[in-house]
């Protein structure tokens, strides 16, 4: 497992060799911020907490993490340095997981710079800081699942561009589950058990029980469980698509 | 002799179109497998097979007996790969990226560094080692490739088409690396360039519509060449047609070429009839005719005159209809 390291180690530097990783922090942050003041009312509620904040990380990650996805194995495939990379010594799992960590540590460090809006709630209130500390570890958790979805998209094509448009479908797919907007589609078509099942796969909605300041060990799990499968199926992608 | 590279029924099939068709291989320590054919001929996909990129639709391929497919992390371990284009991670620096393959060998501290500085060295990587690979020539692009292969010296080497777009001095180099690093190793290169064979490798295989034709020692192969053991000579024009007639007759010779070779000669070719040594008999007749001759040799046979023949036998047959 040494060579996860390895792999995570270069990856990681590849974000910073070009300017794309400095201009997708810069544009990261300047949203949160414009979210969480301007359309999130962050002054006016008048509470010191920031849900004002969190509430947006679904909706802002729909387009940040397939971006930082998008060119995990897609890049590889589309220069032949797949070819190169797929004969070192190196297991399918071990790539898979090196690539994706790289991807999930550069996210968790745009997440950790915004901490300016931490110091500023608790600089104007007295804020319950477990509950926002909560919240950093859903808002990550939510930014994995995303990344975990996202390689696997991008295992699939040698296009970076079809990897990001498709990220973006399944993310919101899997986001709008939770967010109600099958029941009017759906109606009565189905049983609302169904629907509640359905519910249960949504990542927003994980979110949002988390954001509440409550770590349920479901949530967690709903969370390890869903990176798992779709790095699983990653690697499965990779492995096929190598066949091919 | 243990073959270090062996590859039984290799077949691979994209949907209808069979790409490598039941290819049987077996390259030992010391041999180097000099891998010909035309363009989309198999040969790349093939090696991609033996290196355990591509999985085979059917037979089976192993690397110092490690199967590539059941036993892949040791069957890489002891191959040294350089893909079609030698592609490479054009962001990072030529010496960030050896750092890279050699910690992903296991090779890490001194170790690393010692074998780094070694694979450097041999292919003559030093100056550019602070360069991003992408700022790089096609030729050092191919060496940082070459690097990358040989960086753990292992056991087997597949090169695929080593010498494409390097200088000729850069494929002389590369040839004299070749041979010097071939006696413990078993190597497999691709190349469409003939002569490359004559000068590196120990054997030819000739691969064309995915299927192998030919598994020979350059010297063989060119004997299956009809120009194997030929005579040529010029002689001034006024002696070629009772020329023609003479050489005809001889017991030995097949059959006569004749093309102009300048404004009052022509070049006459002897074909052996048995692939035996002609010169003898043609000089007998020369001699007995009082013939003024210039330039009389006896011919090898072309490598690239067999490869035109078992690679497209219809255009051959069409150009000399």
């Amino acid at each position: 497992m040494a060579s996860v390291g390895t792999i995570f180690r270069r990856e990681f530097a590849g974000y910073f060799i070009t300017p794309v990783a400095y201009v997708f922090i810069v544009i990261f942050l300047a949203l949160a911020a414009a979210l969480t003041f301007y359309v999130g009312s962050f002054f006016e509620r008048g509470r010191a907490d920031l849900l004002s904040f969190f509430q947006w990380h679904p909706w802002l990650y729909l387009f940040f993490m397939p971006a930082i996805s998008m060119r995990l194995w897609a890049e590889e495939r589309k220069t032949g340095t797949i070819e190169l990379f797929l004969t070192l010594p190196v297991s399918t799992t071990a790539a898979v997981v090196g690539k994706f960590l790289a991807a999930w540590i550069f996210a968790g460090l745009a997440l950790a710079l915004t901490f300016p809006i931490w110091l500023t709630v608790n600089y104007l209130g007295e804020p319950d800081n477990g509950v926002i500390a909560a919240s950093y570890i859903g808002s990550f958790l939510l930014a994995g699942a995303y990344l975990a979805i996202g390689s696997c998209l991008s295992a699939l094509t040698r296009n970076q561009v079809i990897a990001f448009v498709l990220t973006v479908t399944v993310c919101f797919l899997f986001n709008v589950l939770g967010a109600g907007a099958l029941q009017p589609v759906l109606g009565d078509a189905v049983p609302a058990e169904f629907l509640e099942t359905l519910a249960s796969f949504s990542l927003l909605s994980h979110f949002n029980n988390i954001v509440k300041g409550v770590i349920d060990l479901r949530d967690l799990a709903y969370y390890a469980l869903a990176i798992g499968v779709w790095l699983a199926a990653a690697a499965i992608t990779v492995d096929l698509k190598k066949a091919g | 002799m243990l073959a270090l590279v062996a590859a039984e029924g290799l077949t691979k099939r994209f949907d209808a179109h069979v790409a490598v068709d039941r290819v049987d291989l077996h390259v030992g320590a010391g041999e180097v497998l000099g891998f010909l054919g035309p363009n989309g001929a198999g040969k790349s996909t093939t090696m991609k097979m033996i290196a355990g990129f591509l999985a085979p639709t059917e037979g089976r391929a192993a690397i110092c007996g490690h199967d590539v497919t059941d036993d892949p992390i040791r069957a890489r371990r002891n191959l040294g790969y350089l893909p079609e284009g030698a592609p490479l991670y054009g962001d990072m620096t030529a010496g960030a990226f050896l750092a890279f393959a050699a910690a992903m060998r296991g090779l890490s501290g001194r170790q690393g560094r010692a074998a780094i500085g070694l694979a450097v060295e041999r292919t003559d990587l030093a100056e550019v080692l602070a360069q991003p690979i992408d700022t790089l020539s096609k030729g050092f692009k191919r060496r940082v490739g070459l690097a990358q292969a040989l960086l753990h010296d292992p056991p087997v080497l597949i090169l695929d088409e080593p010498t494409d777009g390097l200088d000729p001095n850069q494929k002389h180099e590369m040839r004299a690396l070749i041979r010097e690093i071939r006696l413990s190793k078993a190597i497999v290169i691709s190349t469409h360039i003939l002569e490359e064979v004559d000068a590196v490798c120990t054997r030819a295989a000739v691969i064309a519509g995915g299927r192998l034709l030919a598994d020979a020692a350059p010297a063989d192969l060119a004997a299956l060449s009809p120009l194997h053991n030929a005579v040529s000579l010029t002689l001034g024009a006024r002696f070629a047609d009772a020329a023609v007639a003479s050489l005809g007759g001889l017991d030995r010779v097949a059959g006569v070429r004749r093309e102009p070779a300048g404004p009052d000669a022509v070049s006459l070719t002897a074909l052996s009839g048995d692939g035996g040594p002609i010169l003898a008999d043609v000089g007998m007749l020369v001699q007995a005719h009082g013939w003024e001759v210039g330039d009389l040799r006896t011919e090898t046979g072309a490598l690239d005159d067999v490869f035109r023949r078992m690679t497209q036998p219809d255009a051959e047959a069409a150009g000399h209809g």
